[in-house]
């Protein structure tokens, strides 16, 4: 799964986390910056995609502006994690979902329009696999997104 | 548009109190003041979030059918954009990787129980750190989870996961306080966040 890099995508993964260009034309803005042509930005941004290396190129929303969010616990047997896992997964409001080494081991963040959407979610997913499900919504957050300088 | 075009601040967002510190003293006054009159996100701000929450379209003009989709101009969506990028709705605006398929197939979730009145001032040291892509404060959920401070650690190994956190341990005093590492397993899901949902979607 994992892409082979070139030169060229090396930069396009981690010089514009940031400093995406805000303009009609990003890409070819990205383009002149990086003394390539458009169509060569364009074309290797679409691999990157595909190959799973970029999840979008879009906005990173500060938590709880716009809609609201959480993340949320369960403790399920292992043996019935996959399937659990896979009703978590049928949400559209879960965007993320991992397995983690704990007894609580089902972590999920949910988002949706408002904190009834989201109650009624949690409510749902504990009411269908039948475990309670732990929420533990941002208080304050400390991390200022500067993207993740990639060493590859 | 115009009220908002120019640098007005969300109170609230980092971003915008850097920008502000480094503005003349009467544009401080004046900006805020503007803040105070409208909400920082607006319902075509709304609408404009909720169309690219898939990602902008990989062509020459991204913005040309997004615009054409909410009924603006193409020239007000990239200002809108500006705009909730300046007060800090949007925390960055790019290229957003995938870590795993990057090579970083590591990631912790560090959970700490911190005293309450320390919360605060071991959020910003960790969240200093280059390695680490978020740091939290939650709620306790007593009896079962006694942990208050999260952290999200990635690396290319477990092995290099464990040494930044002993780096940040020492680094930020934290030797005496209780804490746990979960590390990932399997991942079920990753995506962006959804902000508006298919109509009639429901809970569902």
């Amino acid at each position: 799964m994992r892409p082979e890099l070139t030169e060229l995508d090396r930069h396009l993964l981690n010089d514009f986390q940031q400093d995406f260009p805000l303009s009609a034309t990003p890409y070819a803005d990205m383009a002149r910056t990086l003394g390539v042509n458009e169509e060569e930005v364009l074309a290797r941004l679409r691999e990157l995609k595909q190959a799973g290396a970029i999840s979008r190129v879009g906005a990173v929303v500060r938590p709880n502006t716009v809609g609201v969010s959480t993340l949320a616990a369960m403790a399920v047997p292992p043996e019935e994690l996959e399937a659990v896992a896979a009703i978590v997964n049928g949400y559209t409001e879960v965007n993320h979902n991992y397995e983690r080494e704990h007894r609580l081991n089902l972590w999920f963040v949910a988002t949706a329009p408002d904190v009834e959407h989201l109650t009624a979610v949690l409510d749902e997913i504990a009411g269908r696999c039948g475990y309670e499900v732990l929420s533990f919504p941002l208080v304050e957050d400390y991390h200022i997104d500067l993207g993740f300088e990639l060493r590859i | 548009m115009s009220a908002k075009s120019h640098g007005s601040t969300n109170e609230h967002s980092e971003a915008g109190i850097r920008a502000k510190s480094a503005m003349p003293e009467l544009n401080v006054i004046k900006h805020s003041a503007a803040t105070l009159q409208r909400p920082p996100v607006d319902e075509a701000d709304r609408r404009l979030l909720a169309a690219i929450q898939h990602g902008l379209p990989l062509t020459p003009r991204p913005y040309a059918g997004i615009a054409a989709g909410l009924g603006i101009s193409e020239a007000e969506v990239v200002a809108r954009l500006a705009y909730l990028k300046e007060a800090g709705v949007i925390r960055r605006f790019g290229v957003v990787v995938r870590h795993h398929e990057l090579g970083y197939s590591a990631n912790a979730m560090v959970v700490w129980d911190v005293p309450d009145e320390q919360v605060t001032g071991l959020g910003h040291c960790l969240a200093g750190f280059d390695f680490i892509t978020l740091c939290y404060r939650r709620p306790r959920h007593l009896p079962q989870w006694r942990y208050n401070l999260y952290c999200m650690i990635h690396g290319k190994s477990r092995e290099e996961v464990l040494a930044h956190l002993e780096w940040m341990v020492n680094h930020c005093g934290l030797q005496s306080l209780p804490h746990e590492v979960l590390f990932s397993r399997r991942r079920f899901k990753q995506r962006g966040a959804l902000y508006a949902m298919p109509a009639g979607a429901g809970t569902r």
